[in-house]
């Protein structure tokens, strides 16, 4: 399968194989108008297979979400066809408003206008609490 | 302004400083006996106790404050839907400092972060209870002398018991300490306590079934209830509750100066004759508590005395 090359825009690339969709809709990819490629189980050197998006236009991108998805994620910016700028994710210390807590014993589950957020308990494990009640986030 | 709503906010320092200042009290009350002299504390219990909020109140009083406050939800305006954060809101303008103990993990939080006074949390839930943690270390401190080099038997529930995994967090800071963690298989300590806790400091520990076989190297003694209402099964229950019954002789061989605790109200995993041992400390651990209380709000409120 072939995608050409973006000359502006953004490339999401070595994605986990199989998260690619979760990535495109916790960033909203759909409500674009610009051509977006979602390419599912590329064959990938260091992964073995990996999902790459990308999107033909520049757009605001919350890394802390995109780290918390997924920390693996390369994010290359280009400009007339060339790569400008790489940037490698991290695990974000916090977490707002992107998961919800499911613990139904958590303040979060009866008072409606709380933010919900997490913070980073263990790096590496990647493991997320709730602020409130420190109930872990299961990042599926 | 400060909240303290979760053990681990607290330093070691912060916590020495606490223990020596409870300490003080203890040697000599006359001293505090007016340092919170038109001062009010506001205990917002949205679900019952007896210990804790009678600890807050007595602490309050014997520092020559005032206290104010429900005792329970229905009588305050949580029975009308009102959140907590306007609760707290609202409570502020009454009071200079607030305990609340909550059915909601996080709520004592969720109050901190609204409040413009300090809150203190005085129970949110199965989450966490930093007053109980402080009155255990108090009383560790003033059995044992100190918190290094002490091989501590945490025993029952330790899946569930909030106050077991505060210690936890607590003690694992210190020099020397040993933990002997006394469970049935199903109420083990959780994965995270070993994982975020245990593991990362470095501490030594062993997870074993039997009280008798390892009763005779423990410095601290920590009796848990198993608690009806964390599980799901009636039959669960009954068949663990009691896993663990510490009686006189069971105490034969532990060493002569154990120090027996238990956050209380205990059912009946502490045999009544157990009560005359000089080893039992968990009626003075509930003196103890007034004792950290006190010394807390001082902080809090950032009073001191010379």
């Amino acid at each position: 399968m072939i995608i050409g090359q973006i000359q502006d825009g953004i490339v999401l690339d070595h994605i986990t194989a199989g998260k690619g969709m979760q990535v495109y809709n916790i960033l909203g990819l759909d409500s674009l108008d610009c051509s977006v490629a979602l390419i599912k189980n590329a064959d990938s050197v260091k992964m073995g297979k990996k999902d790459i998006i990308k999107i033909a236009q520049k757009m605001e991108l919350d890394f802390d979400v995109l780290g918390y998805i997924d920390p693996g994620i390369t994010v290359n910016i280009i400009e007339n066809g060339a790569k400008v700028k790489r940037e490698k994710l991290r695990l974000p210390e916090r977490i707002t408003g992107v998961i919800k807590c499911k613990n139904p014993r958590c303040i979060t589950s009866t008072e409606q206008e709380l933010t919900h957020e997490f913070y980073l308990a263990d790096a590496q494990k990647q493991v997320y609490r709730c602020l409130y009640c420190e109930s872990m986030a299961k990042n599926d | 302004m400060r909240s303290l709503i979760d053990i681990k906010e607290l330093t070691v320092k912060e916590i020495e400083d606490l223990i020596t200042v409870a300490e003080d009290i203890i040697a000599n009350p006359k001293k505090y006996s007016e340092v919170c002299h038109g001062k009010k504390l506001a205990t917002l219990f949205f679900e019952p106790s007896t210990r804790t909020r009678l600890s807050f109140e007595a602490a309050m009083y014997e520092l020559g404050g005032n206290v104010l406050g429900f005792s329970e939800a229905q009588s305050s305006s949580a029975a009308k839907g009102e959140s907590v954060s306007d609760t707290a809101k609202t409570v502020s303008c009454y009071a200079d400092i607030i305990a609340m103990r909550h059915p909601k993990e996080g709520a004592p939080l969720v109050a901190s972060m609204r409040a413009s006074v300090p809150v203190i949390n005085a129970g949110d839930g199965g989450h966490n209870h930093p007053t109980q943690t402080l009155t255990d270390l108090l009383t560790i401190h003033r059995e044992k002398g100190t918190f290094e080099n002490l091989t501590i038997g945490l025993c029952g529930d330790l899946k569930f018991g909030r106050t077991v995994h505060s210690l936890i967090s607590a003690m694992a800071r210190y020099k020397g300490v040993k933990f002997v963690l006394i469970s049935p298989e199903e109420l083990r300590v959780p994965e995270y306590v070993v994982n975020e806790v245990l593991i990362p400091g470095g501490c030594d520990y062993v997870e074993v079934r039997s009280l008798e076989d390892h009763i005779g190297e423990l410095d601290i003694l920590y009796m848990t209830r198993v608690q009806r209402e964390r599980f799901f099964n009636e039959q669960d229950y009954i068949r663990l509750k009691d896993t663990y019954i510490l009686d006189t002789e069971k105490l034969k061989k532990a060493k002569e100066d154990l120090c027996i605790m238990h956050p209380l109200p205990r059912v009946n995993e502490i045999a009544v004759a157990v009560d005359d041992d000089p080893r039992a400390c968990y009626f003075k651990q509930v003196l103890y508590g007034k004792y950290a209380r006190m010394a807390l709000i001082m902080k809090l409120l950032e009073l001191e005395v010379k």
